[in-house]
């Protein structure tokens, strides 16, 4: 029933960029539900910043297509949650508005980059949020926060709308505080759209069902191999453990082009980075470019004072890789790398109906822990690979290691988004390992 | 030293929307920024969604041209910062472009067929548009109007096969010709088709020439372009292998000092596009009748000569206007189209449309008739079109000649006319007599004047010879 929602849930954790006092709300299938909407994803009239400040003061004059879908099922957007600036980052510090913190310990991150996201929902603010995974950033805060946090099928949901950090890898998707609640909203927002060409006509609908009785569930070697830590192995071995209790069979395998998985990633994002941020030149949204000199040379200042540091990195990357001479050896060769982990995701998933593993490798860092890039990139190593293949891949609390959230990461087939869900809401309906 | 020219032709396709997304295409007469989206603006999260109407297009040109349609065919961002492309890329095709391998075929400068090699054809989107505040208080800014930005373009590349400025204009000629027969295109449009010439003599290195946005101005740069170089040689320089640009109001080429020619575009797939199959598409592209067509057809089926049937293809709109004249008398038609018509109309520097063709037609049974001479025809058609270059309705040929008395002197009025010339000059018809050759036409003249063109010449000048004879006798 339409009515006003008032949202005055206090923000403990700068899990929100903007937020909205009082909105009015629609019938439908989420009728009064308050979302948060992750700072990348457009909104008519509503600040939409992705987390920059070269976007500060940005209102878009349209909605994203999930956003429109949002609010014709009646659900309340009570404002756009924080992220690494652009996405780029698994922490969410990389804000240019200021850091998000994560609920169960302040003193750590959320995990990113959809941070506020997990954060809002972690903090009980909001029942459900989006968020968008580009090499990990739903479920590594899912994890990190300890909810749960769906990547979809490459295409099965509309990106229009959505301010693109790496066009071919990046998906939205549903974060939720329980899986039946991350369902609804992904039944909601999985929707063919004619506007995004790499959109699939395959709507999401289901019947959440905890039924994994002759399920095989594939669990690659490199899931549980160096760098990921032995506490949060184990945590995650007794999830597995559990919903082979429930009726699945559990299969070793192995996905020998996970090696090539991170270097492929990062190449690949960089470099539509690269392109995708060149637009922000200040002259037609965000803080005005100066005119007093050439063109070129106020543009160029304008970037380099707007955009944050570990965004200026990696357009650097990515414009190396994509430069002439380079081309070959970088990006070219990242397609390549990419495709042979799609194939090994694809041949595995033949045997198995679902593959199981961390979501990532460690608990949430301290807040500054992780200051070398490098270290931080290597933590995206076991999501990476979904975006990759162009699987879906959901995470959902499995338990905790030094009281913090570990999250289990289940795969699927392609367009197999109900499958994962149901593995998933087969676990939470077992219970937690070793809560 | 042989030259050597290839071409890289763009061409706005005339599509009713956009290339990647649903704004209008009409946009010349409307104040800047009215035809803009969230796409064409490129607005952050907006994604491009191809125009399949200028695929089509495409495939159209891939078609008539004979080049060979790739089974896929992909998009890609080309990488570089300019105000007027708002996305910091633009995008266009570049190692799978929808065809490649053509040939066209245009008459050499002595007059022999010649094949000019097509490289590829590629779709990609036009940018905005600068706009300076003009004047002499040049302003400091630059407006960026950007109701152009996304308008589909494609991009003809030759080979380097032509050899002269004039064999450049006729190749253009035809494609822009071809276009217009396969209604992809309107060569009237500002702005519709851009080219860059790449030229050389033989043995020297190749410059190219920017920036070309008329018919004329490619045989005029070409033409600068060739002088400038054969100089350069003979002073025993060295030809720079430099991008230059067209000056088209001072018709010369000016080395370009920008940056912009060392850019790295950085070409990378476009991944908010698919790959499109467009050869599937190809049994659904059908094509019209083209002009080499239409040419053989009105020389067989009219029985016109080559000439005229040339002249008249040419144009796609003065084909149509004669085949809707032609009546019982195509080689007259022919003949006042392509000749008379064609001329008086460059004069005015007018448009075949703006030639109404009943009255043109009304024209010819008067001349088929032989109600007027061809002289007076003349005339007429000069009243007609001058009345229609101010703006005015035309009259009728019919009602021009009845107004200005030109129907063709006939019966008594040309017999009396006759005998009161002899009558007036009678030293004129003495020197007749006598066998002085210029008399008699003297004599017509002056016959021709008294009736102000309105009788024929020849025969005039028969009754008036008669009347001599019969003077003698």
């Amino acid at each position: 029933m339409a009515g006003t929602y008032h949202f005055d849930a206090a923000d403990r954790h700068n899990a929100f960029i903007t937020r909205v006092e009082s909105a009015a709300f629609g019938d439908g299938r989420l009728a009064g539900i308050p979302v948060a909407v992750k700072d990348n994803i457009s909104t008519r009239g509503m600040q939409t910043t992705c987390g920059s400040r070269i976007l500060k003061g940005y209102i878009p004059p349209y909605d994203a297509n999930v956003v429109e879908l949002l609010r014709e099922a009646g659900a309340v957007i009570v404002g756009k949650t924080n992220l690494d600036e652009f996405g780029m980052g698994t922490t969410t510090e990389n804000s240019g508005f200021g850091p998000t913190t994560n609920p169960h310990d302040p003193a750590r991150v959320p995990g990113g980059s959809s941070g506020g996201s997990a954060a809002a929902v972690a903090a009980g603010m909001v029942p459900m949020a989006l968020g968008t995974d580009t090499g990990g950033s739903i479920r590594c805060p899912a994890a990190f926060c300890g909810i749960v946090g769906l990547k979809p099928t490459y295409g099965r949901v509309s990106r229009y709308g959505l301010i693109a950090y790496a066009n071919s890898l990046e998906q939205i998707g549903p974060m939720g505080r329980s899986v039946a609640d991350v369902a609804t909203l992904m039944e909601v927002i999985g929707r063919y759209d004619a506007r995004d060409s790499t959109s699939y006509d395959r709507p999401y609908t289901h019947a959440l069902s905890g039924e994994i009785r002759g399920m095989t569930i594939g669990v690659p070697a490199e899931y549980f191999g160096e760098g990921v830590d032995p506490a949060v192995a184990e945590c995650v071995r007794n999830a597995i453990a559990t919903l082979e209790g429930a009726g699945a069979a559990v299969e070793e395998c192995s996905i020998p082009s996970m090696e090539y998985a991170l270097a492929a990633y990062y190449v690949t994002c960089t470099s539509e980075a690269s392109s995708n941020l060149a637009r922000f030149d200040g002259v037609r949204y965000g803080p005005g470019v100066g005119t007093k000199r050439s063109w070129h040379d106020e543009f160029q200042e304008f970037r380099s004072e707007h955009f944050g540091h570990e965004v200026q990195r990696r357009i650097m990357l990515g414009t190396f890789a994509l430069s002439a001479g380079y081309y070959g050896k970088y990006y070219a060769k990242a397609q390549v790398a990419k495709e042979n982990v799609r194939r090994d995701f694809l041949r595995v998933l033949k045997s198995v109906d679902v593959i199981a593993g961390p979501t990532m490798p460690t608990i949430a860092f301290r807040l500054g822990e992780k200051s070398d890039p490098l270290s931080m990139y290597l933590s995206d190593v076991l999501t990476v690979p979904a975006n990759l293949a162009g699987v879906p891949a959901i995470s959902v609390p499995c338990g905790r290691v030094q009281g913090m959230p570990v999250g289990l990461q289940i795969i699927g087939r392609h367009f197999a988004d109900e499958v994962v869900v149901d593995v998933a809401f087969a676990f939470e309906q077992e219970g937690s390992a070793c809560m | 030293m042989h030259v050597i020219i290839g071409l890289e032709i763009h061409c706005q396709l005339n599509t009713a929307t956009k290339l990647f997304c649903g704004c209008s295409t009409d946009y010349r007469d409307d104040p800047p920024n009215t035809h803009v989206c969230p796409v064409c603006l490129a607005l952050p999260g907006a994604l491009p969604r191809v125009n399949k109407k200028a695929v089509e297009y495409a495939l159209r040109v891939a078609k008539a041209l004979n080049l060979e349609v790739a089974e896929e065919c992909e998009f890609s961002r080309k990488n570089y910062f300019y105000p007027d492309l708002p996305k910091g890329y633009q995008i266009t095709q570049y190692d799978r472009p929808l065809a490649e391998r053509g040939v066209v075929e245009i008459e050499a400068d002595d007059g022999t067929p010649k094949e000019v090699r097509i490289t590829r054809i590629h779709m990609e989107e036009d940018p905005g548009r600068l706009v300076h505040k003009s004047g002499r208080d040049r302003a400091g800014y630059s407006l960026v109007d950007y109701n152009r930005s996304g308008i589909p373009l494609i991009e003809i590349v030759t080979e380097p096969d032509l050899r002269s400025p004039k064999e450049a204009r006729r190749f253009l000629n035809k494609l822009r010709n071809t276009l217009e027969y396969l209604d992809v295109f309107d060569g009237e449009r500002e702005g519709a088709i851009r080219v860059d010439a790449n030229i050389s003599l033989e043995g020297h290195n190749r410059v190219e020439c920017k920036n070309i946005s008329s018919y004329k101005g490619v045989e005029k740069a070409l033409t600068f372009e060739i002088t400038r170089q054969k100089n350069q040689i003979a002073r025993g320089h060295d030809i720079t292998r430099e991008t230059r640009h067209f000056n088209e109001g001072r018709g010369i080429t000016m080395s370009s000092r920008s940056k912009e020619e060392e850019t790295d575009y950085r070409y990378f797939p476009e991944p908010d596009l698919r790959p499109l199959r467009v050869r599937d598409w190809l049994d659904d592209i059908t094509l019209p009748e083209l002009p080499d067509a239409r040419k053989a057809r009105f020389v067989a089926q009219y029985g016109i000569s080559h000439n005229h049937a040339r002249t008249l293809t040419g144009d796609m709109k003065l084909a149509n206007f004669f085949e809707k004249v032609a009546g019982d008398d195509p080689v007259l038609a022919a003949t006042w189209v392509a000749d008379t018509l064609l001329g008086e109309l460059n004069y005015r520097d007018m448009r075949i449309d703006r030639v109404p063709p009943a009255h043109f037609a009304d024209l010819l049974v008067l001349l088929r008739a032989d109600a007027i001479t061809d002289r007076a025809g003349v005339d007429v058609l000069r009243v007609m079109l001058d009345e229609g270059a101010a703006g005015e309705e035309m009259e009728l040929p019919s009602a021009v000649v009845d107004r200005l008395g030109l129907r063709k002197a006939a019966g008594d009025e040309f017999d009396e006319v006759a005998a009161q010339v002899v009558e007036a000059h009678p030293d004129a018809v003495a020197d007749y007599q006598n066998g002085t050759g210029g008399a008699l036409n003297f004599l017509v003249g002056q016959a021709m004047r008294k009736t102000r063109g309105r009788a024929d010449a020849r025969d005039l000048g028969r009754r008036i010879k008669e009347l001599l004879e019969n003077k003698e006798a």
